[in-house]
């Protein structure tokens, strides 16, 4: 059984973003990229269960612009058997175009899992692994927080707010995996060596019979901002009992948010 | 030419379905469209007086025990077809953990693209929605030009608004046969008292200040007094003090309560793409350099052993008084 892992190269949590000048983007010259956090998590299940012996292959996937082989050579090194490259610029594009790249190339797998992230961190689109399941006609479980296999099924706790659902979902099936599921592996050193011999494949949109021009989206941005600060930086004065009746009462009367 | 809002529920009408219902209502009043909505699940009654004021002509109501609950497999084709047959110019769905798995698949479903978690949605000519990304580090301007336009709204950021009575008719449709692959085996609820971050009023988090995972004790009274949710810094659950579904943060939750108090959080850049969105934010903190500072409204400049059990308390008298 092989496992498809979706994966994405996104600017590091730490960096500090600009916005080109045009303000329609963010500038990614400069930026040190890592894999989205949450598609560690997946590799890493997909991983474990490879380890118990109920797989066979795990198999990661993405979409993203020359340079990407390192984020994939850093999925390789924490255990995953090879690669599928779809070398293209994913900032041409939007989710609806991404997922049908993903499920073309998924498609040349034919995985019985297919795990992802929950959301990749940079645009947030939240919806590429959906939509691929869609497009595969899988059926999916998404912010997944447990995983089970049993046999030609999966048992999953999904969260939902305040609380989880527990799903049954019957294979061949799509899972997006959140935080807290598991902890991802570090690559040790004889890793990073092993990973520099596995296959990264690479297709480009005409290998996978897609037309760049169909699947350019609908989506427009108009502009980006900052968000404004704009804060009153109001350090309050006074020993602790009096800062303390002096901001309660601020926020009772004044703000009434209390 | 209309616009179609999904209403979420569970049981009853998520706050959220009401919120998407007031923002479908303005952007169906520019657009000069009519506006209706889908209701899944089970039987309406109970929950349809509360979609008073809405300005929804009709509600397709499919009703359906099995239904209860999201699935995939049961809420998409639904909707795929409703807004087929509608004729739907514009679906407005809800950005909540199952909500966008569901606007998700529809848009994969009808072809077309998908605005998550607008944080606001107009129309000019076109709908249009202000979707923050780098988790809030960023805002985007987007035109969502594909037809349908959709978009699912980010919870608790827009205010439920209604005007006037009318209460829309209720268009019972037949449930198309059901071929449900995933089966729901379990519903696990969080314990009675508990508010979801995301859907709080006010959120109050702890950070490494607190020194040790017993002392989020501090936090959860303080959280009780204040009907408050509890949140945390990424440096308290890396550390495995607090279970992960309380981090705040760009790896964790996105909150924009209307007051958030950080105890004994620096406020890393990663923290802030989680809570910057937030009414008022207030900050306790022993170091008078820490970053929180400067994105806090108010600030106590320190030592949270001494100033949250008499903020606790004298917050008790006040909310008694």
């Amino acid at each position: 059984m092989k496992i498809a892992v979706l994966m994405k190269r996104v600017p590091d949590t730490a960096s500090v973003l600009k916005i080109t000048p045009d303000n329609k983007s963010v500038d990614m010259a400069n930026l040190k990229f890592v894999m989205s956090p949450y598609d560690e998590h997946a590799i890493e299940e997909a991983l474990k269960i490879r380890e118990a012996g109920k797989a066979t292959e795990v198999i990661v996937f993405t979409v993203g612009p020359e340079g990407s082989q390192e984020t994939i050579r850093t999925a390789l090194a924490m255990g995953a058997d090879r690669a599928v490259f779809v070398k293209e610029d994913p900032s041409r594009f939007n989710s609806k175009g991404i997922a049908e790249m993903l499920a073309a190339a998924v498609k040349t797998e034919g995985p019985e899992l297919v795990f992802a992230g929950k959301q990749a961190v940079d645009d947030d689109a939240s919806q590429v692994p959906e939509r691929v399941a869609e497009l595969l006609d899988l059926p999916h479980a998404s912010i997944v927080t447990k995983f089970e296999l049993n046999g030609r099924a999966a048992t999953v706790e999904r969260e939902i707010e305040g609380g989880s659902y527990t799903v049954e979902v019957p294979l061949p099936a799509l899972f997006t995996m959140q935080k807290g599921i598991n902890t991802p592996r570090y690559p040790t050193l004889p890793n990073i060596m092993k990973a520099k011999k596995k296959e990264i494949k690479e297709f480009s949109l005409a290998d996978l019979g897609l037309d760049a021009a169909k699947l350019v989206s609908g989506l427009e941005v108009s502009g980006m901002s900052l968000p404004r600060a704009n804060r009153l930086n109001k350090i309050l004065d006074g020993d602790s009992t009096e800062r303390v009746k002096k901001l309660l009462t601020i926020l009772r009367e004044e703000e009434k948010v209390l | 030419m209309s616009v179609l809002v999904l209403l979420e529920q569970r049981g009853e009408l998520k706050n959220c379905a009401l919120e998407a219902a007031t923002a479908a209502r303005k952007i169906a009043a520019k657009a000069g469209m009519e506006l209706n909505a889908v209701y899944i699940g089970r039987a309406l009654e109970q929950n349809v007086a509360q979609l008073k004021g809405f300005g929804i002509a009709k509600v397709y109501a499919y009703e359906n025990e099995k239904l209860g609950h999201y699935s995939s497999d049961g809420y998409v084709p639904i909707v795929r077809d409703l807004a087929k047959e509608l004729g739907a110019k514009v679906v407005i769905g809800s950005a909540s953990s199952v909500g966008k798995e569901f606007c998700a698949s529809v848009a994969a479903r009808l072809g077309v693209e998908l605005v998550q978690e607008a944080v606001e949605l107009d129309w000019d000519n076109g709908l249009v929605a202000k979707k923050p990304v780098f988790a809030g580090k960023i805002v985007s301007d987007i035109r969502i030009k594909s037809e349908p336009a959709m978009a699912s709204l980010r919870p608790n950021v827009t205010a439920i608004e209604r005007e006037g009575d009318g209460v829309p008719e209720v268009v019972k449709r037949d449930m198309p046969a059901l071929d449900l692959r995933s089966v729901i085996k379990n519903v696990a609820q969080a314990a009675a008292g508990t508010v979801e971050l995301t859907e709080a009023k006010i959120v109050c988090s702890g950070g490494r200040g607190l020194g040790d995972p017993k002392n989020f004790e501090l936090i959860r009274e303080l959280c009780t007094v204040l009907g408050a949710a509890l949140g945390a810094s990424r440096a308290t659950v890396d550390a495995g003090w607090i279970h992960h579904s309380h981090q705040v943060g760009q790896t964790g939750k996105v909150v924009s309560p209307d007051l958030y108090i950080a105890v004994g959080i620096s406020g890393a850049i990663q923290h802030q793409a989680g809570m910057r969105t937030s009414r008022i934010i207030v900050a306790i903190n022993k170091d008078p350099e820490a970053n929180i500072f400067k994105i806090c409204d108010y600030g106590i400049v320190g030592d949270l052993f001494e100033v949250v059990p008499i903020l606790t308390a004298e917050a008790k008298k006040v909310l008694a008084g």
